[in-house]
This record gives C-alpha cells, sequence and structure tokens, in this order.
C-alpha cells in the first residue's frame, strides 16, 4: 500500500492517529448502516416480488376479459363506452425515511361516484365481459400502487446500498491501510532518529572524556616538572 | 395532487381510463419516449408502461431509476409478459447485494 506523502514529525504522527481513530469510526458506522439498509431492502424486494407476481397475474387477467369484451363488441362501442371516466385517481405522495434513504409512499384516493357504481357507461349497449374486466381493473388498483410503491423504494435502496458498499470499501482497503502504513513509517523514522540521537551523545560524551583525561595528564605532568 | 399516467399501446391501455388513470396510447419507439419524458416532467408520481414499449426505450426508462418521482413501473401488455417487470427487481437485487439471491430457482 502506498504511503501518504508527509514529512515524518511529531505533529503529523499525531494528526494521522487522530485520523485513523476517525476513519476506523466512520467505518465502523458505515458497515452497521450498510448491514440495516441491507435487511430493510430483502423485506422490500421480496414484498416488491411478490406484489409483482400478483400484479401480473391479475392484468394478465383483465386483458384476457378485455379481448373477449372486444371480441363481443364493436371498438368504436368499446371506446365510446371508456369515453368519459366517472372514476378519478389522485395519489397523495411523501416520503418515509428508511435508513437516511427518502422513499415515496403513495397514498391513493379516488374521487367518483362511489365503489359499487364504478362503470362510466349505461348497460345497454355494452357487453358484461366488459364489466367484469373493469371489476377485475378496479380489484388490481391498489395491487398496482403498492408495486409502484415497492419497486421505487427497492431501487432507491439499491442505490443507497451501492453507494455505501463503495464507502466501506475505501475506507477498509485503501485509506485505513495507507493510514496504518504512514503511521508506522514515521514511528520508525522517530525511533531511527532517537537511535541515532543517542550514539551521538555517547560519542560525545566519549570525546569530551577522552579530552578531560588528556587535559588532567597534561596538568599532572605540568605539576610534575 | 399527483396523477398516475398510462402509456402502452391502445388495446393495452383502454381500460385503465375506466379506473381513473390518465390514459396516453402511443404507437411508435419515438411517440413513446416523447410521452413519456413529457409525464414525468408534468408531476405524474407513477407512470405505468406496457412491457412492449419499455423494452424499446430501456434509456429512457432507466434515467428515472434514481430519482424519486416518477416512478415508471412496466407492465404486462395484452400480448403477455415479457418479463422486463421481473428483471428490473432482479437487477435492483444484484445491484445491492452482487448476486442474484432471490431468484435462483
Amino acid at each position: 500500500m502506498a504511503r501518504l506523502n508527509v514529512n515524518p514529525t511529531r505533529m503529523v504522527l499525531t494528526n494521522l492517529k487522530r485520523r485513523l481513530r476517525t476513519a476506523r469510526r466512520g467505518h465502523k458506522l458505515l458497515k452497521d448502516k450498510r448491514d440495516e439498509l441491507m435487511k430493510k431492502f430483502l423485506d422490500i424486494v421480496r414484498e416488491n416480488r411478490k406484489e409483482r407476481e400478483i400484479v401480473e397475474k391479475l392484468l394478465m387477467d383483465v386483458h384476457s376479459r378485455f379481448i373477449l369484451a372486444r371480441a363481443l363488441m364493436s371498438s368504436e362501442m368499446l371506446e365510446e363506452a371508456l369515453m368519459f371516466p366517472k372514476q378519478k385517481v389522485s395519489l397523495k405522495t411523501s416520503t418515509r425515511n428508511i435508513m437516511s434513504v427518502d422513499v415515496p409512499v403513495l397514498e391513493f384516493t379516488t374521487e367518483g361516484s362511489g365503489e359499487e357504481d364504478i362503470f362510466p357507461y349505461g348497460f345497454a349497449n355494452t357487453s358484461g365481459e366488459l364489466d367484469g374486466a373493469i371489476q377485475a381493473l378496479s380489484e388490481a388498483l391498489p395491487h398496482m400502487l403498492r408495486l409502484a410503491e415497492l419497486e421505487k423504494s427497492a431501487q432507491l435502496l439499491a442505490d443507497e446500498i451501492e453507494k455505501t458498499r463503495r464507502r466501506v470499501n475505501a475506507l477498509e482497503y485503501v485509506l485505513i491501510p495507507n493510514l496504518e502504513e504512514t503511521i508506522k513509517y514515521i514511528v520508525m523514522k522517530l525511533d531511527e532518529n532517537e537511535r541515532g540521537n543517542l550514539t551521538r551523545l555517547m560519542k560525545v560524551k566519549d570525546m569530551m572524556l577522552e579530552q578531560a583525561r588528556q587535559q588532567r595528564l597534561q596538568r599532572d605532568g605540568l605539576l610534575q616538572e | 395532487m399527483h396523477k398516475v399516467g398510462v402509456i402502452g399501446e391502445r388495446d393495452s391501455v383502454l381500460g385503465f381510463k375506466a379506473v381513473g388513470f390518465d390514459v396516453y396510447p402511443v404507437i411508435s419507439r419515438e411517440e413513446a419516449s416523447e410521452r413519456l419524458k413529457e409525464l414525468a416532467e408534468n408531476g405524474y408520481a407513477v407512470i405505468y408502461i406496457t412491457e412492449q414499449f419499455a423494452a424499446m426505450i430501456p434509456e429512457d426508462v432507466e434515467r428515472f431509476r434514481f430519482s424519486r418521482f416518477p416512478a415508471i413501473i412496466p407492465i404486462p401488455g395484452s400480448q403477455g409478459s415479457l418479463g422486463i417487470g421481473m428483471s428490473s427487481v432482479k437487477k435492483s437485487v444484484e445491484k445491492a447485494v452482487g448476486a442474484d439471491i432471490l431468484f435462483n430457482e
């Protein structure tokens, strides 16, 4: 791993140690975040899958009913029957916070003449199959909206998980090893300096002792003369 | 208040009108792509698009994948399911987990 380009001084060492502590803490927090996100995501995605299966089944049923209705009615007739819908769906959207990811919450309200009367046409010119199709479709409606909510949530969470995982990995495999290596380098360098200093001092002490001895010898010699 | 839109071939989407969705029948790839953009900009929170058309304009569908709204949801058209909707769920799983752990039966 690459060492950071820093001066091997005590101050830098303190700073790096502080950074390492922060990085370790951040790493732990992000890892926890990732795990929790994953748990939430798997719950949602399982439900998403179930809901999609339901919706696809319901819609295929609706389509086959429609095909029957179309076979029994002329397409102009059909179109005319559906031209002015009685019911109107409007959505109230809000967001829910899952581990700081904002996921949509959809509440739908239907404006119309009431639950039982959704057929926008008179029964005289239409076939019964169309009634069945519309009925089935209105039953599929809540599932479809739930599916939209879940699918979007799953996509957003997946994105967030990927981001978090990248961050965790960057900390784990790049930043923290780099910091550790740099700290080790600085400690070694400082120790080396310390040892160098020590030997120099010992050497100087030796030299001074030698000098003192010489001086004393000289003085003794002078006294003897 | 947000609205719900449906894009697809006329035969598949007509029925949605009766339950109160805004229906936009399209016939060509270009039209679908344009319509999708238009709806996305005009406050639609959920846009259902039939898989037949979703398959034609994957990059337009993909563009809104990570914005909170609109949610673009592929639904089976009258010609049956192409499995695109499921594969988008699968894609989310692969992205998040790194491997497909839900659909490997």
